[in-house]
């Protein structure tokens, strides 16, 4: 409970969170559906692929809002890990695909495969899954932070190839001879570890891992963030030429972090795919990469708890806009953006700190009276 | 600064120059078949007039050309009158002319030829029945769905002999006949506010308003139009204008008898014009392969390995498939060799002006985000909204000016320049100030604002992408060679963008502005110390940028969709081109640009589109590594941050 | 009130405490405003009583948009037209129309919501292949009903599905014979998007053309990614492999966006459609009124459906649609005909039912007829989907197409195309005996997922 000293929104977060994964599972299973206080599969699915979002966020909110690093392809980390969970389910659809081949999916099927490319053997075990969704993610970012934190490429720049890096990856899975499903990636899931997806009880069981996942990367981060790496992570972060000057191994604790944030990010992809039924490579596009930086920008940076307050308010923007205002809802949302940067530089956590220090500031000349 | 130029310059003055080369080459080296004497010139043109005379054709340059429709369709015309529309003898008729309408420029006009040649057949059965169809019979069969009856209809009109016949064919060319639905009329239609104003297209009567789909266009196939303009605007060797003596040439290549030979000899002698000189020769090579003698044959081979033209290639190939004279074959082998090595340096050239064009249109694109990103450090990710708002302007110019399409880019460069220039400053003014020395949030605010402008073409405009038209001096290409020919539009675009990239270069290095600008990018406060005013130069800076970016859009619209997501396609690679060159370095975004343009289209035939982008995106990430400033790397103090 | 310094001695876990309490309260609030949009639900179902729903899924933002905003104005102008008649039942109709915003997984999630939350009777929606797949499994699971309006790779037969677009038999394979048999080609360009429809529908005219003896030389296969705009190289090529002496095609599947630069390519490289033509199976009406048709006047599209074709049925639709979107220069298309059949099938198998409830429809509804807009009927067969006139089209100027070709009759729908290895022993059927999508007719099992159930 030490992690959580001092972090009063982290706090309120994680014990919202628990009541609502509570309360959620409870109204949805236990309660029978004609009773208005049911809570319907519908609503169980989007909470849960929100705490998605909010776990992507927490791991972005890491390395912009502690080490610096602006990342415009976490979408990627987070697609990979999608992806290695979805050949997973894909593998367990088994002789029940419309072709009823036993190892080969449809796709590879009707496009004329003769045989499962290399790269899906394994898959058809969870644990290599598993393990795969960690570390493909996190191999992919400790090779390119090796290389451009060794090379010293910040700012801008670090930005603007992360960006190129998910681009690239975009383009390549588009591509059908890759062996991932192409345009239409990977779908039709049946079931995981032998529970059946369209279940309404293997659905609340994926919103809590989500919810857990949630809960357990947050307290991860928040343990780094207040370890002594967290601290020089926020003095590279300040001033890195001075850190490096200092002494410290600037590239390794840059790299180190970023890794593990990229693993995160995979993790949060994993939980998503079964629960949204989908995995295609538009989840790679550079677009959502910015879009979740927005997320936590609107959240308040260097908080961990504002990414994932902004994640489920932007998402949940977006989800009632779409059906309420479909012509308007890219001016609510590029208007959100503009007037956050402009107004709330420091998100709405940053707006919960001003209204807290207002009052104990109100306190304390009360006091002095 | 000059070794640079120099490097820009000589990539396309090579490129030039090489082509000129391998051009004068071909003239020169076709000489051997030029030697044999050439008969008199006309027999051919002389006997197809003797049919003209049958229908009194004024002399007006567009009738005269209409002669040779005649010999075409007069002789189909009568066999259908008289066996009505049903007949057996009409579907041959029918049948026939698709036959010769399929090569408009068989040699029709060359009937003294043996019946070898297509359509003559029926052009001698025809002159024996000279009976001219009536023009309104054949009028009305155009009401028909039927595009065989209403070839047969468009064949009818031609051999009418009526003088409003090759005007009422070239209505029908350019879709400008209706029917009327009720009793099938054919009439002239023009759009009124709801439906059409008919008349007469006969007798020019003026029929009354009727509603929208009362009145039907009269619709054409690819065949008819072929044909029809061979009526309208028969192909004859001996025409005045050169393209048209080419493209006749051209027809006759594989595709000659001797009658055609002597009048290709003839127009051969007085030719002087050196494309249809070669394409002449090249037929007459063609011709000589089947040549009597040896030697004749030997020539014609020689002389097929100097053209560059696919008919050479493939007559070769036909003749390496069949041959049996071995030293013919190696000949023609080695020939054919020749050619190929020829072709493979041209696809050469080609590949590298379409990487150039590529690039060019990156330089484009990114110029102007290498001014708000390079000189400014504002990542502006509504630059490529600014490009699409300079399309519009385009769309918008294009609108306003309806008859001279073709005057209307001139507009549009600096109309599109204003607009996107004031949104810029608004941008700035409203926004980015705020955010100086934050260069990560003004990426979070322009998105925000990109959105808001896509979404504000979507409601003010259209969700639908908007129609940009290419004025007629932006469309073909300029035809080098017959294995190399440059389009105009990328041309033009690729020449656009050097001079665009040179202004902005002066307008940076030898005005005020410029020095300002360059001075508040270096330092800041400096610069306002020496009492420059920084914010009206951040927002000149944004404007012109921004203004850049419009005068992109201009270009692009010439290219591709006009439409709300436009932009999106564009910023990711700007981005790539800014970083790749070096942040704040003009010089290192045109350099950036076309060597990315020009790698990735040396690398397409190997990999395919996608994984030649994907390369060169993965190249990018690498080079980063190693030169994590870009190309041209901005020096000193200033350049850290 | 209490002196700051001690508030800041309190224990961490007394502000722990507060925390929780601070997070029951936002639950409270939160939880409230679920149950109230709950009961906004219920209040809406009651309703239901009187009117029979009908969800529209069709993006109205993103990349999508362009093409699928008509296909939601379609439906609404279906909806209000059955309703004119005295709606379905005795019930009125009521669209509710959702936006997928062209993000897939969304398709996903907002079908969950209209037959999870709206509970609609039946579902019209979807454009691209992917949507489709994102949405197949929501449906399966609540057993909803969707039409799908557009032409697809095939390769699916589906019981909760009605594909009243074409499959590659109805569209691809016609248009390959015209140019086969009335233009000569020999030589076979296949250029597309790199995504399934292409990839599949390339698969099938590359066997077929095979079994009718063209050579492997003399087809070339090309794909493109999305949104591709520079055409150089590969007009280039094509224009190389169309000078080889042979009559050449270019059979073009590429998506919407890339067409527009592809076509002004081929027209500045000076390839005409009478020495190349091109037949396209993405390019309609819609399509071309948003860009200068001049280069593309002479290739062809292959349809359903032509907005040019003189029928009463065909003017009245028109008629409709001008008066009911309130401008008179809005085209029509393919997929809206199928969206209309869709409809016409859906209400005469409610009709003939007399329910909603998608069983009964899915028992009731093969086998209905009704009339197409070209002429002639679609028919729904067992396998869910519709038989269609296959029409070839050249572009006009005016962005419309003149019919130079049709099929003698209608052609019946085939799921799984006898071209390739995978599936030319597969039918799909799902009325009795069979009831199966994906049934074997060599070893007579009924393959994958549905056996298992």
């Amino acid at each position: 409970m030490t992690l959580l000293k001092g972090d009063t929104g982290g706090q309120v977060m994680l014990g919202l969170l628990l009541a609502v994964a509570i309360v959620v599972s409870v109204l949805n299973l236990a309660v029978p559906e004609a009773n208005p206080l049911h809570v319907s599969t519908y609503t169980v699915t989007l909470l849960g692929k929100y705490l998605t979002y909010a776990l992507l966020a927490v791991a972005v909110d890491l390395v912009w809002g502690y080490l610096g690093i602006l990342s415009l392809g976490h979408g990627a980390f987070f697609a990979l890990g999608g992806y290695a969970m979805g050949m997973y389910l894909m593998r367990q659809i088994g002789d029940r695909g419309v072709y009823g081949d036993p190892i080969l999916p449809d796709f590879m099927v009707f496009l004329d495969w003769q045989e499962l490319p290399w790269f899906w053997h394994g898959f058809d075990m969870f644990w290599f899954a598993a393990l795969m969704v960690v570390l493909v993610p996190g191999a992919l970012a400790f090779v390119f932070g090796w290389l451009a934190f060794r090379s010293r490429v910040t700012g801008v720049y670090l930005s603007i190839i992360t960006q190129a890096l998910t681009y690239a990856l975009m383009l390549a899975f588009f591509r059908n001879e890759m062996g991932f499903g192409g345009n239409n990636g990977l779908t039709d899931f049946k079931d995981l570890l032998g529970f059946d997806l369209q279940a309404d009880s293997t659905r609340v069981g994926l919103f809590i891992a989500s919810a857990i996942a949630l809960a357990l990367g947050y307290l991860a981060c928040r343990w780094i963030v207040t370890s002594k790496l967290g601290r020089v992570a926020v003095a590279i972060r300040d001033a890195e030429a001075r850190t490096r000057f200092i002494g410290y191994r600037v590239d390794r604790v840059k790299v180190a972090i970023w890794t593990f944030s990229a693993m995160l990010a995979g993790i949060a992809g994993a939980l998503y795919v079964p629960q949204v039924g989908i995995i295609n490579p538009g989840e790679f596009s550079p677009l959502n990469s910015i879009e979740l930086v927005v997320w936590v920008a609107v959240g308040g940076r260097a908080t961990l708890y504002g990414a994932v307050v902004g994640a489920v308010v932007v998402n949940y923007g977006k989800t009632y806009f779409t059906g309420a205002f479909p012509e308007a809802w890219l001016f609510a949302l590029g208007g959100l953006f503009v007037l956050v940067t402009l107004f709330l530089p420091k998100g709405i956590a940053g707006l919960f700190r001003q209204l807290k220090r207002r009052r104990s500031g109100a306190m304390a000349e009360g006091a002095a009276v | 600064m000059p070794s640079r130029w120099g490097a820009v310059l000589l990539l396309p003055a090579l490129l030039l120059a090489y082509t000129a080369a391998a051009w004068g080459q071909t003239p020169a080296a076709a000489e051997a078949v030029v030697e044999q004497p050439a008969p008199t010139p006309t027999d051919g043109l002389i006997e197809a007039s003797a049919y003209d005379t049958e229908a009194a054709v004024p002399t007006d340059a567009d009738l005269s050309t209409q002669a040779a429709n005649e010999v075409d369709a007069a002789p189909a015309a009568p066999d259908s009158l008289d066996a009505g529309a049903a007949g057996p003898a009409a579907t041959d008729s029918i049948a026939d002319t698709d036959r010769s309408t399929e090569s408009p420029a068989t040699p029709a006009e060359l009937p003294s030829a043996s019946s070898q040649a297509r359509g003559t057949d029926t052009a001698h059965g025809g002159a024996e029945l000279p009976k001219p169809p009536s023009l309104a019979a054949a009028l009305a069969k155009l009401a028909d769905p039927s595009f065989n009856v209403k070839e047969q209809a468009a064949a009818d009109i031609a051999a009418s002999g009526d003088p409003r016949a090759a005007d009422l064919l070239k209505a029908l060319l350019d879709g400008e006949l209706y029917f009327r639905r009720d009793d099938n009329r054919i009439v002239f239609a023009e759009r009124t506010a709801d439906g059409w104003a008919l008349t007469d297209a006969l007798s020019d009567e003026a029929l009354g308003n009727v509603g929208r789909r009362d009145a039907r266009k009269i619709t054409i196939n690819n065949r008819m139009r072929s044909a029809l303009r061979t009526n309208i605007a028969a192909l004859t060797l001996a025409s005045p204008d050169p393209a048209t003596r080419l493209s006749a040439a051209k027809e006759m290549m594989g595709d000659v008898d001797d009658a055609g030979i002597s009048a290709l000899r003839g127009q051969l002698a007085q030719e002087d014009d050196p494309q249809v000189r070669e394409a002449i020769e090249l037929a007459l090579a063609i011709a000589g392969l089947e040549a009597e003698t040896l030697e004749e044959r030997k020539a014609a081979v020689a002389a097929l390995g100097t053209s560059l033209y696919p008919e050479a290639r493939n007559a070769l190939d036909d003749l390496i498939r069949t041959e049996q004279d071995p030293e013919l074959l190696a000949a023609a082998q080695a020939a054919r060799t020749e050619i190929a090595q020829r072709v493979d340096n041209m696809r050469r050239l080609e590949t590298l002006f379409f990487g150039l064009s590529l690039g060019s249109v990156l330089v484009l694109a990114a110029i102007g985000l290498a001014i708000t990103f390079g000189v400014m450090g504002v990542i502006n990710m509504a630059h490529g909204e600014l490009i699409m708002i300079g399309a519009y302007t385009t769309y918008l110019v294009q609108l306003a000016m309806p008859n001279a399409i073709d005057w209307s880019l001139f507009v549009a460069i600096p109309a599109a320049f204003i607009v996107a220039g004031l949104f810029g400053v608004a941008i700035e003014r409203g926004v980015i100030r705020f955010l100086y020395g934050r260069p990560l949030e003004t990426l979070l605010a322009t998105f925000g604002i990109s959105l808001i402008l896509q979404q504000l073409v979507r409601t003010t405009i259209s969700a639908q992408n908007v129609i940009v038209e290419n004025p007629s001096w932006m469309s073909g290409s300029l035809q080098l060679n017959p294995a190399l020919s440059l389009t105009f539009n990328r041309l033009y675009i690729f020449v656009f963008s050097l001079l665009v990239f040179v202004a902005l270069l002066l307008v940076l290095k030898r005005t005020a502005l410029g020095l300002q600008v360059r001075a508040v990018s270096q330092n800041r406060a400096m610069a306002r110390a020496m009492g420059v005013r920084s914010a009206r130069v951040d927002a000149l800076t944004f404007g012109l940028g921004a203004g850049i970016a419009g005068v992109a859009g201009v270009a692009l619209s010439q290219l591709t969709n006009v439409g709300p997501n436009m932009g999106q396609a564009y910023i990711i690679d700007s981005f790539m081109v800014v970083v790749f060159g070096g942040v704040g370095n003009l010089w290192g975004t045109l350099v950036g640009g076309l060597t990315l343009g020009v790698a990735n289209k040396f690398m397409e035939p190997w990999t395919g589109a996608v994984l030649a982008k994907i390369l060169v995106l993965v190249f990018i990430i690498l080079f980063i590594q190693w030169r994590p400033r870009g190309l041209f790397p901005q020096r000193g103090r200033a350049a850290e941050g | 009130m209490p002196n700051p310094a001690t508030l800041r001695t309190l224990s961490s876990q007394s502000h722990m405490l507060k925390s929780f309490a601070l997070a029951a309260v936002l639950l409270l609030g939160l939880s409230s405003g679920l149950l109230h949009a709950e009961e906004e639900g219920e209040a809406a179902e009651a309703g239901s009583d009187e009117t029979i729903k009908v969800g529209v899924l069709h993006s109205l933002s993103g990349t999508m948009a362009i093409s699928e905003t008509t296909l939601k104005d379609t439906m609404l102008m279906l909806i209000e037209q059955q309703n004119e008649k005295g709606g379905l039942l005795g019930k009125k109709l009521e669209a509710v129309v959702v936006d997928p915003a062209s993000d897939w997984p969304l398709f996903a999630e907002k079908a969950r919501e209209l037959l999870e939350k709206d509970k609609v009777a039946a579902v019209f929606g979807c454009w691209t292949s992917v949507s489709r797949k994102s949405v197949l499994p929501v449906f399966e699971e609540l057993n909803g009903l969707l039409f799908y309006p557009v032409q697809y790779e095939g390769e699916e037969s589906q019981r909760n599905v009605f594909y009243t677009g074409a499959a590659p038999n109805q569209q691809a394979i016609p248009a390959v014979d015209y140019l086969k048999d009335e233009l000569g080609v020999e030589r076979w360009v296949l250029a597309g998007t790199d995504y399934v429809y292409p990839r599949t529908t390339n698969k099938i005219l590359e066997a077929y053309l095979k079994q009718n003896g063209v050579a492997q030389e003399d087809i070339m296969i090309n794909y493109t990614p999305f949104g591709h705009s520079d055409w150089q190289s590969i007009v280039a090529d094509i224009k190389q492999f169309g000078s080889e002496g042979k009559k050449t095609a270019v059979v073009s599947t590429i998506n919407g966006d890339a067409n527009v630069p592809f076509y002004k390519e081929l027209g500045n490289q000076g390839i005409s459609a009478e020495d190349i033509p091109v037949v396209a199976f993405s390019v309609g009406e819609e399509e071309l009124s948003g860009i200068d048709t001049k280069p593309l006047v002479g290739h062809l599209a292959a349809w359903n459906y032509f907005m040019s074709v003189p029928t009463d049925e065909n003017d009245a639709f028109i008629e409709t649609w001008h008066d009911f979107i309130e401008d008179d220069d809005r085209v029509t298309n393919d997929p809206m005909e199928a969206h209309k059949i869709g409809f016409d099938l859906w209400v005469k198998a409610v009709e003939k039912a007399g329910t909603t409830d998608p069983d009964a429809v899915i028992d009731a509804i093969v086998g209905l007829e009704t009339k197409n807009l070209t002429g002639g009927t679609a028919k729904m067969l067992p396998n869910h989907h519709i038989t269609k006139p296959v029409l070839i089209g050249e572009i006009q100027e005016d962005g419309q197409f003149a019919v130079v070709w049709q099929t003698d009759e209608e052609v019946p729908g085939d799921a799984w195309s006898d071209y390739l290895e995978g599936s030319k022993d597969l039918k799909g059927d799902w009325t009795d005996p069979v009831n199966c999508g994906n049934y074997n007719t060599k070893t007579e099992e009924c393959l994958g997922a549905e056996a298992a159930e």
